[in-house]
């Protein structure tokens, strides 16, 4: 039974990351049918920024307070938004008309240069990051549940939830969900159809930023390839709850944590990865509309 | 004329080709021999992505089954290396089948990631398992030899590419110039018209994924005695990544500019050693930059599938011609 309840609990943390990288990507693909390779890179962009505010903060004496890691983490999400639209102006917009190919292939070499920048900008090896979250907390049916995961499940759930209220409530919401449908006719209808695709991405930019801010702060350690896998594995949340669904992308990317950490459980840790492979292949294969998709299959 | 300076130009390449082993010292002649290496490599993955536009963003798995194959076969069951060649090949063939055939179905971004999945599969597999020998690898596999001489110099292993090499061009040529490769183009450039013109679209992409996976395992065996050991590291995302980054920037579907993207991916890397922590930054601002102002490759791909057509069945309308030339410029655009 406890370990039931861990698996459950540290399931639900990397799950929580998932879905919020997982949101970027089936925002992006809704609204221009492009799978962003980079998006992963993003993540780790969020934790290298993350990990600079962070040592800037605590290197001038203060130490970082709960306001502190707060105002990084929105500082963060800022600036690496802003570099997803700047991404996305100089890389993608000019294709958007050309072959699927080559937009495809723009966002691989947007990935490569993202790495191997961040290598450039903060070294190779493994940075520590600046910050030691309490590892107290409430012992729960036996498992221990520390008061960091709650926080971080609570700021992820508020930040889906904002993401909700504002894809659902307001006006550029609206026009995000009438250019997936339909872009011709958004731009006939008046709508800056390539200012939404920006706000797009830098909603979607700054959720993966958040994510990896705090999955730094979680694990400790951040590295310029940390994007890669976990990119991987976040559009396989988004392919399980259906790509293009907002409330799919949350419910898929909790559970692939959970099934990942019992995948882990079972098999030990070095097949994890060919656990949530193995996974997509199989949603690939048997539903790709995932579990919440509508949409049937499309063609090129 | 041109037709016969383009042999003349070939025909001193191959005489370059053939006397570079006496003409450069050692070092270059590996730099050669692995260019050689990604010319097979490339011009696999070409079949693939350059005719019928399918992203494989995992390409290196089949390099590895193909190594790794090899070495199994070599070290444990002690076959001859020229037996476990086709071994080798038809296992790539029914992995290429396996992994393709559930996802061809699918959208064409889908490939791309399931590709990229079943590449890391199969490295975390060849790090996992005991028979591959976990992140070590297989060492000590023997060299292979023809008669009584055996296969052990840098020279031998040059000229054993080498001929790969140009079979692998030819073959790729020929694949692009005949019926299958009309097909595979017309899938590229438009899926549904291919279809309702009577190509089985789903058929003709596997043909084409088995055939890129076969030329890569072949690749991959030759690499494993070349080296006599292999690891995991030699088959991760980079790999396919390199790969694939000779076929765009020489040119998709274009049989020499592939060729020359290969020796470019791996000559620009030598000469650039100053600069080694840049290299994969420039390499990703080239994949953009190429795509957004030269989508068509340094030597592009000219469509000499209309001039043979042409030459063979002189009944040719001029109209088909000049809708070949229009797909062409969209392709270009």
């Amino acid at each position: 039974m406890d370990i039931l309840v861990q698996t459950l609990a540290d399931g639900l943390v990397i799950g929580a990351f998932y879905s919020l990288i997982a949101l970027g990507y089936t925002m992006v693909f809704g609204i221009i049918k492009l799978l962003n390779f980079a998006h992963g890179d993003l993540y780790m962009l969020g934790a290298f920024v993350g990990y600079t505010l962070l040592s800037l903060l605590s290197g001038s004496g203060t130490g970082a307070g709960l306001m502190g890691i707060v105002v990084v983490l929105l500082l963060t999400m800022v600036i690496v938004g802003l570099i997803g639209m700047g991404i996305e102006r100089v890389a993608y917009r000019p294709l958007l008309l050309a072959p699927r190919l080559s937009i495809l292939i723009t966002a691989l070499g947007v990935s490569l240069f993202l790495e191997n920048g961040s290598m450039i900008a903060w070294g190779a090896q493994y940075q520590v990051y600046p910050l030691q979250l309490s590892h107290d907390g409430w012992n729960v049916l036996g498992a221990q549940i520390t008061y960091t995961q709650m926080g971080l499940v609570l700021i992820s759930a508020l930040l889906m939830l904002g993401l909700h209220q504002f894809i659902s409530r307001t006006l550029y919401g609206k026009a995000m969900r009438a250019i997936a449908h339909d872009q011709t006719a958004c731009h006939l209808m008046g709508i800056d159809v390539h200012k939404v695709i920006g706000l797009t991405f830098f909603i979607g930019a700054s959720l993966a930023a958040g994510a990896g801010t705090m999955a730094g702060a979680y694990y400790g350690t951040v590295n310029f390839m940390m994007g890669f896998i976990i990119g991987l594995k976040a559009f396989t949340a988004a392919v399980l709850g259906g790509i293009g669904s907002i409330p799919g992308a949350m419910l898929g990317g909790l559970l692939l944590g959970m099934m990942e950490t019992a995948g882990t459980f079972v098999f030990g840790g070095s097949w994890k990865d060919v656990v949530a492979f193995s996974l997509l292949i199989l949603i690939l294969v048997l539903r790709p509309t995932g579990i919440m998709g509508e949409k049937v299959t499309e063609r090129m | 004329m041109s037709l016969s300076r383009k042999k003349i130009s070939v025909a001193l390449l191959l005489i370059v080709l053939c006397l570079l082993p006496f003409l450069s010292n050692n070092y270059w002649l590996d730099v050669a021999t692995l260019a050689l290496f990604y010319v097979v490599l490339a011009q696999g993955l070409n079949v693939v992505v350059g005719f019928a536009g399918l992203l494989d963003l995992g390409y290196a798995a089949f390099f590895a089954v193909g190594a790794y194959t090899t070495g199994i076969l070599m070290t444990v069951y002690h076959w001859s290396f020229w037996l476990t060649l086709p071994v080798a090949m038809a296992f790539a063939a029914v992995v290429g089948v396996i992994v393709g055939a559930p996802t061809l179905r699918l959208r064409s971004d889908y490939l791309a990631i399931v590709t990229l999945g079943f590449g890391e599969i199969i490295r975390i597999l060849a790090i996992n398992l005991s028979i591959t020998g976990s992140a070590s690898g297989i060492y000590g596999i023997p060299r292979p030899s023809i008669g009584g001489y055996v296969l052990s110099g840098q020279m031998d292993f040059y000229y054993l590419i080498l001929i790969v090499a140009v079979l692998a061009v030819l073959a790729v040529r020929r694949l692009g110039t005949s019926r299958l490769g009309r097909a595979w183009m017309y899938i590229r450039e438009d899926e549904d018209a291919a279809e309702a013109m009577g190509i089985n679209r789903i058929n003709m992409k596997l043909l084409a994924y088995s055939i890129g996976a076969v030329i890569g395992s072949m690749a991959g065996s030759i690499f494993a005695v070349k080296m006599s050991a292999i690891a995991p590291l030699s088959f991760s995302f980079t790999q396919s990544i390199m790969i694939l980054l000779a076929v765009v920037l020489g040119g998709l579907g274009s049989i020499p500019g592939v060729v020359l993207g290969a020796v470019l991916v791996i000559a620009l890397p030598e000469l650039l050693r100053s600069v080694e922590d840049w290299r994969y930054l420039i390499f990703g601002a080239a994949l953009v930059a190429m795509m957004i102002f030269r989508p068509q490759g340094l030597w592009p791909a000219r469509y000499e599938v209309s001039k043979t057509a042409s030459r063979v069945s002189p009944s040719v309308r001029k109209g088909d011609e000049a809708d070949v030339s229009l797909d062409v410029e969209k392709y270009n655009a």
